[in-house]
């Protein structure tokens, strides 16, 4: 017994550590081949090199990130059935189609033009070339479509019926399916979540370049869009956010509890705990520091509502509440500092001293990774609370894992766990090394000569190649240009 | 009234086959990168895959992922079952996708990456043949789990099935060069492809040698009439295919060598598929045990069928961009 509940666990650990980093790509390159559509369409209205060269700067870093969100969602796909065969096994019906019309519609789009959109500028001219990174930018939306709908079909499960043979079989309209209840909330916060964490990427880069150089055009332009993103969406972010939360009360009434650390019911009012540290063994919040009623106010609009607490949860069905109630407030601090930073960025911009104001640029420094920390955060709360469920109310995590010894098990996470930290370090130092290289005119891509062998063996292949035409045609793109 | 589940049967032996033939090619680079000399010879060869290898590896998604649509059962009986060659293949696949962006990144630590290229190519190769060998070779089964252990898959018959797919990959990869390139990187391409070649066909008809002799019922699908006269043109159209392939990796200067590897592959499979049909996970679960119901296999194949001509159009046209010999500076 004590052997296969460690095999649990450790399963457990394994994919909550490989989805965690999986998940730090996409929520980068879904914003990131967005933000590029955006400039090549720029660069191809107005025809000013500005934008080229920031697309070009950026594409080198998506190709990297991109690479690696590929690499470890293909761990992702096979991991349901490797670890949770007993999932796997029952929810197929559902949840396999959703996922094979996420790798029919998505996957494919991205992959296929991903070639074209890093290696293709030259062979294939400006327009198709921008049709090629629209259709990649597609590709990433329509990913995150599929796979939340995934995720929100097991965090709210409707459409389906119970077979014999104990599978989840669907029941009459896949729309019931697909558009589950805390769906369309799900999507719209985590792909507005990926749009302000690239934002806030983007804006550090500007920023950190300003403070060199405060006259360099790339970095004002770029540090210019991120703000706008900043403060328009953060306060969409958070509307949606506060949306989401309301559904998530009428559903996962048990996860809000934890999130709110309401261990008793509130029958006339319950309190907003703002920090505190949850004591499940005491079923209290140590050292609460709380404002009277004003969870009611957020949660029921009502300050007098009367609010359940996880004492009217079995104990056997309730998430565990230090995590979420952490987690939760980490995400909603970053919500409210990025909110901060759109201000300042406003009230700079009205000033005009939007490129003149070191401190504005300094914490737009420090927020630069936020975003990432947001996401992360937000995961872990839903994820975590909706524990022990792995499909809320109908199949619990310990049920759903593989027949597997626990020596395996704990093989498999420590070459993840060493691969993953080796891999993904060098790439983001990769990527650190780019984002720390100013960006100009001309930038590398364009230009050939500026250190080392430059279209080293050409990967603009075939009848059309053009080795000339390097000097002056644009995005041979990155692998095609090694920069030292 | 048309089985659905035999459909299915046939999509997913057709996304494997893609995946098999298109990132085979790409993997079988990987495995032969260390005897490309330092500099242009790799350059070349690596850009010859560098546009494409993503879409190749996107079948894999697909085989993974429909087998968990169409047939969830044996997607959560397979991969228990195969645990450590699975993993083995995801840990080899993370080297060898993030080398090609990282060895242009960091020219000073290009041969690490060359290596991790290398070595991930390889174990991800082996790794899938092995896994092949594993279900060939049958799989416990009690209930609707796997009751094994994890290393039951590791077997001298799966070392077999994975050294024939590690030449077999080869073999695409070297063809693809040929096809790919010119001068004397294709003269060494062309000789890396009469070795491979060579293990592969040797291989292969030692694992179908094997199979036959694995148990009777395998053997039965070969050797009893009325099925002999349908199943014998396979092993003869193999051998012709073969000798034409070697034939013409000696003479030919282009895709030729190429396409009758990937003949040589289909044949192959196809010889696979009668062995062990109609289970798929032997010996227990036939195609119809392990099918999702009706309702999820209508829904997908609406897909499918919208989705895979435009796929299908869509990649072959970004091929056909990066079509031609690879390019390379002072060369041309
Ligand atoms: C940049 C990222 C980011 C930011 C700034 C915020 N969130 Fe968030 N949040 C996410 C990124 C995110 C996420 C990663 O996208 C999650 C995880 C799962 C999900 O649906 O979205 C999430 C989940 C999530 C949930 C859990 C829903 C559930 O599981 O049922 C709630 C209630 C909120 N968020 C509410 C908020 C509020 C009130 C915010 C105000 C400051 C906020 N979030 C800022
Ligand atoms: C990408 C962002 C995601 C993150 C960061 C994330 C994080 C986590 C974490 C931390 C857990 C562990 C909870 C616990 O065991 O207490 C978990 C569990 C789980 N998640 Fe997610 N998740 C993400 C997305 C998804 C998606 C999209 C799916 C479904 C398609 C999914 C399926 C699961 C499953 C099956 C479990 C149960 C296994 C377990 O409890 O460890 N997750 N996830
Ligand atoms: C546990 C659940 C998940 C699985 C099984 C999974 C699976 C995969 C796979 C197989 C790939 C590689 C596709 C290729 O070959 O091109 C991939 C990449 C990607 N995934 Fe995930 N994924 C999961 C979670 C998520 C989530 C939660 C999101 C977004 C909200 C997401 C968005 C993406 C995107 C945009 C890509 C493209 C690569 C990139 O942008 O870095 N995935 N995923």
């Amino acid at each position: 017994m004590f052997d296969s509940l460690d095999a649990l666990l450790l399963a457990r650990i394994q994919f909550a550590f490989t989805v965690s980093f999986h998940f730090f790509f996409p929520a980068f390159s879904i914003g990131l081949a967005s933000y590029l559509a955006v400039l090549e369409g720029l660069w191809l209205k107005t025809g000013k090199p500005v934008y080229l060269d920031l697309f070009k700067y950026w594409l080198k870093i998506f190709a990297i990130a991109f690479a690696m969100g590929v690499v470890s969602g293909i761990v992702m796909s096979y991991q349901f059935g490797t670890n949770w065969s007993v999932f796997s096994d029952v929810s197929g019906p559902i949840l396999g189609p959703l996922m094979a019309y996420e790798v029919l519609t998505a996957f494919f789009l991205e992959a296929g033009f991903l070639g074209v959109m890093l290696f293709g500028m030259n062979k294939v001219g400006k327009k198709l070339h921008f049709a090629a990174t629209l259709m990649v930018a597609l590709g990433t939306f329509v990913s995150a479509f599929w796979i939340l709908s995934v995720n929100s079909w097991m965090q709210t499960p409707t459409g389906y019926f119970i077979a014999d043979n104990g599978q989840y079989m669907p029941g009459d309209s896949w729309w019931d399916i697909v558009f589950n209840p805390s769906f369309p909330y799900r999507l719209v916060h985590t792909v507005m979540a990926a749009y302000l964490t690239t934002a806030f990427v983007v804006g550090a880069v500007g920023a950190w370049h300003l403070l060199k150089d405060r006259a360099n055009l790339h970095a004002r332009t770029m540090f210019s869009m991120a703000m706008w993103m900043a403060a328009i969406v953060t306060p969409l972010q958070i509307f949606a956010g506060d949306m989401h939360g309301l559904n998530t009360l009428e559903h996962q009434p048990a996860k809000v509890m934890a999130m709110e650390g309401h261990y008793q019911s509130h029958p006339e009012g319950a309190p907003l705990i703002l920090f505190g540290i949850p004591d499940s063994d005491a079923k209290t919040v140590r050292y609460a520091i709380q404002i009277p009623k004003a969870s009611s106010l957020i949660l029921k609009h009502d300050l007098n509502a009367p609010l359940d607490g996880l004492d009217t949860i079995p104990e056997d069905e309730q998430p565990p509440v230090g995590i979420v109630f952490w987690s939760f407030r980490i995400m909603v601090g970053i919500g409210f500092a990025m909110l901060g930073i759109g201000l300042m960025s406003l009230y700079a911009r009205a000033r005009g001293t939007l490129y003149d104001w070191p401190l504005l640029h300094r914490l737009a420094v420090v927020m630069g990774p936020s975003g990432f920390a947001a996401v992360l955060a937000g995961w872990i709360t839903t994820e975590v609370g909706r524990q022990p469920y792995v499909i809320y109310g109908l199949l619990r995590t310990a049920d759903a894992a593989s027949p597997l010894a626990a020596p395996a098990v704990a093989a498999s996470l420590l070459a993840f766990i060493i691969v993953y930290f080796a891999v993904f370090g060098v790439g983001v130092w990769y990527i650190l090394k780019l984002m720390g290289k100013p960006p100009k005119p001309g930038e590398p891509g364009a230009k050939r000569g500026d250190k080392g062998p430059i279209r080293s063996a050409g990967i603009t292949p075939g009848p059309t190649q053009n080795p000339g035409g390097a000097d002056t045609l644009p995005g041979s793109g990155p692998s095609a240009v090694p920069a030292e | 009234m048309i089985d659905l589940t035999i459909i299915w049967a046939f999509i997913i032996a057709f996304a494997i086959f893609a995946y098999v033939v298109m990132d085979g090619f790409d993997l079988g680079i990987g495995i032969l990168f260390p005897t490309f000399a330092v500099g242009r010879e790799r350059d070349r060869a690596m850009n010859s895959i560098a546009p494409v290898w993503d879409g190749n590896e996107t079948w894999l998604v697909l085989g993974g992922g429909g087998l968990f649509a169409a047939f969830p059962l044996a997607y959560a009986v397979i991969l228990p079952a195969t645990y450590p060659l699975i993993i083995a293949m995801l840990l080899g696949l993370v080297f060898r996708g993030v080398a090609f962006e990282y060895r242009w990144r960091d020219p000073a630590h290009r041969k690490l990456w060359d290596m991790a290229f290398t070595g991930g190519s390889f174990v991800a190769a082996l790794a899938q043949g092995m896994t092949l060998g594993a279900l060939l070779q049958g799989i416990e089964v009690d209930g609707r789990a796997y009751a094994g252990s994890w290393f039951d898959c590791l077997t001298p018959y799966t070392l077999l099935t994975g050294l024939g797919t590690v030449a077999g990959y080869a073999l695409l990869g070297s063809t693809w060069l040929i096809w790919k390139l010119d001068g004397a990187e294709q003269d060494h391409a062309r000789r890396l492809a009469i070795w491979a070649g060579g293990a592969t066909i040797v291989l292969m008809g030692a694992v179908s040698l094997y199979n036959i002799a694995l148990n009777d019922e395998y053997a039965a699908h070969w050797l009893t009439a009325p099925q002999i006269y349908w199943v014998a043109p396979v092993p003869i159209v193999t051998a012709i295919v073969s000798l034409s392939l070697l034939h013409g990796i000696l003479n030919a200067r282009n895709s030729k060598p190429f396409w009758l590897s990937i003949a040589l592959f289909f044949l192959g499979m196809s010889g696979l598929g009668i062995t062990i049909w109609p289970y798929v996970v032997p010996p227990g679960i036939t195609i119809w045990d392990a099918a999702a119901p009706e309702r999820s296999q209508i829904f997908m194949l609406v897909g499918v069928a919208i989705t895979m001509p435009l796929i299908i159009g869509y990649t072959a046209w970004a091929y056909w961009v990066f079509r031609g010999k690879v390019a390379d500076e002072g060369y041309h």
